[in-house]
């Protein structure tokens, strides 16, 4: 069964920064402003068309600017695709970066409600899964004390501690599983192989091959807004590694020496 | 189609729609909450400060329009608090909403929920303040003479409501704007003070030269505050104001909505 699927998709985001730029610039410059408008553009996602079965794991890899966090936006339903089509089957978790959503005056019990309420839960949800969220995140001790006296790897616990109990069909994941002590990695992994075994759908954005190469059966591989390579984890990291030690040794020995 | 989007945006993801309902109202209480509390905690004199603001200023005017320039109100002093506890929520609102979006980037880059839900927060915050001070605009106007009215009854939810709406309105039109023009931030402030003086707080509406009355037919906040006035100083509804009061707020909701409609797909582009 696919649980999320691209047909064809193309976006492509207008510069905006004329308007940006201010006021001024735009009332002395009309002409620019609309030529700047109608002209000048940014193709983020290229035609892109890809299919990801119910419970599989598919990591994106690709440098800055190639268009995985477009994708993870138009998976979550944040961006319109400009031409194509976008599916995503189900209730859709973004794991959310460091302290988005929480708010570090208020406490931990505080932040368990807000979070799980701007994540998609009704406030009866999140407290049926309260004492599951705690203990998962092992918090207890701190869960009256305000989020500014947590360390990094406590917020960071606890933020996938409510995203894990979401009951998500598809996971997004950008990049932050390498926060927190050894122990709550590993307890994140156990988690994560628990959701596949479940059926979730785990889509996981990265730059570094590492954490994907563990988690991911699939690799997407972009490149400036098209899909350079797909398929299985191993051949597909093995390539992007390879073309990443050769821009490497591009800039170690120029050409021409 | 862009009725559908408004649709999906105002009720969530849920298909089911007493449990989206449910989940709106829930979003809406929890972020409300969260900024009172926000408000509250760490400051001891939390709820004193919102009360100190207008009052400091009811005396500033007090001195340089009631003393000095001597404007020819009876008691002066009661008909500025009684007016500027309503401004105080119209200019907190309307001042906090150029940055609501901003101030949430992270999570609306990533989470696909009703982010109007953040303006109804922000104005509801406010007018949880201004709730909480009506017992000194209640007591203002009694020691000025006023008697308390069944009129306050019905007339200060019905008011405190079409004052949230108008401000829910434009604050969303606002937000929205901002994150595509972010010169609008400085525009507000300005405009809040302008509006501020065109409004009548320090002068009554009866002091407003003949040709210029029609003029704050323009001001969306006019009606809303005459309407306050009248309300706790003579305990009656004053109709023409209430009436406009209420078109205004009409319009600013359905604006708001509608601009919010057509933009909010590109939020995440922009933020």
């Amino acid at each position: 069964m696919t649980s999320i699927a691209f047909h064809r998709v193309t976006k492509w985001y207008p510069r905006y920064h004329h308007v940006m730029k201010g006021l001024k610039h735009s009332l002395l410059h009309p002409v620019d402003t609309i030529r700047g408008f109608r002209a000048e553009g940014f193709l983020a996602l290229d035609n892109v068309s890809f299919e990801i079965a119910r419970g599989e794991a598919v990591g994106f890899i690709g440098a800055n600017g190639s268009g995985k966090s477009t994708t993870l936006g138009l998976m979550a339903g944040v961006l319109a695709p400009h031409t194509g089509e976008v599916i995503a089957q189900g209730r859709v978790a973004p794991l959310l970066e460091l302290g988005s959503g929480f708010h570090f005056d208020l406490t931990g019990r505080e932040n368990i409600f807000i979070n799980g309420i701007l994540l998609g839960l009704t406030r009866r949800q999140v407290q049926e899964r309260f004492e599951d969220i705690v203990r998962f995140s092992e918090l207890e001790k701190f869960l009256d004390q305000p989020l500014r006296t947590y360390s990094t790897g406590m917020v960071a616990r606890l933020a996938f501690s409510i995203a894990a109990h979401l009951d998500p069909d598809i996971l997004l994941i950008d990049e932050i599983l390498s926060v927190g002590d050894l122990h709550f990695q590993v307890k994140c992994r156990k988690k994560i192989d628990e959701f596949r075994r479940r059926g979730v759908t785990i889509i996981l954005v990265s730059h570094a091959s590492g954490d994907i190469r563990a988690l991911c059966d699939r690799v997407i591989w972009l490149e400036a807004g098209r899909i350079a390579a797909q398929g299985p984890s191993g051949e597909v990291l093995a390539a992007y590694e390879q073309a990443q030690s050769r821009e490497m040794e591009g800039v170690l020995r120029p050409t021409g020496t | 189609m862009i009725a559908n989007l408004v649709l999906n945006s105002m009720t969530g993801r849920e298909s089911d729609r007493s449990t989206s309902r449910e989940y709106l109202r829930d979003l809406i209480l929890v972020l409300t909450q969260k900024e009172v509390q926000v408000r509250y905690r760490n400051t001891w004199l939390g709820y004193a400060w919102s009360l100190l603001h207008p009052l400091t200023f009811a005396i500033v005017y007090y001195i340089a329009f009631g003393v000095i320039m001597r404007v020819p109100i009876d008691n002066y002093a009661g008909f500025l608090i009684v007016g500027l506890f309503p401004w105080q929520w119209i200019s907190q609102a309307l001042g906090t909403a150029p940055n609501i979006f901003l101030a949430n980037a992270s999570l609306v880059k990533k989470v696909n929920f009703p982010w109007n839900a953040l303006v109804v927060s922000t104005v509801g915050n406010f007018g949880v303040q201004f709730v909480l001070s009506l017992p000194v605009m209640a007591g203002t106007a009694l020691w000025y003479g006023s008697s308390p009215s069944f009129a306050w009854l019905i007339g200060i939810p019905v008011l405190a409501v079409i004052q949230f709406a108008t401000l829910y309105g434009l604050s969303l039109a606002i937000a929205c704007t901002n994150l595509f023009f972010r010169d609008l931030d400085r525009l507000v402030s300005l405009a809040i003070a302008f509006l501020f003086f065109l409004t009548p707080i320090t002068y009554s509406v009866r002091m407003v030269p003949a040709g210029y009355e029609p003029l704050l037919i323009l001001n969306p906040v006019a009606p809303i505050m005459l309407s306050w006035q009248q309300l706790f100083l003579s305990g009656r509804f004053l109709w023409p104001s209430f009436a406009a009061a209420v078109v205004i707020a009409t319009v600013s909701v359905w604006f708001g909505t509608w601009l919010y409609g057509r933009l909010s797909l590109r939020f995440a582009e922009v933020i």
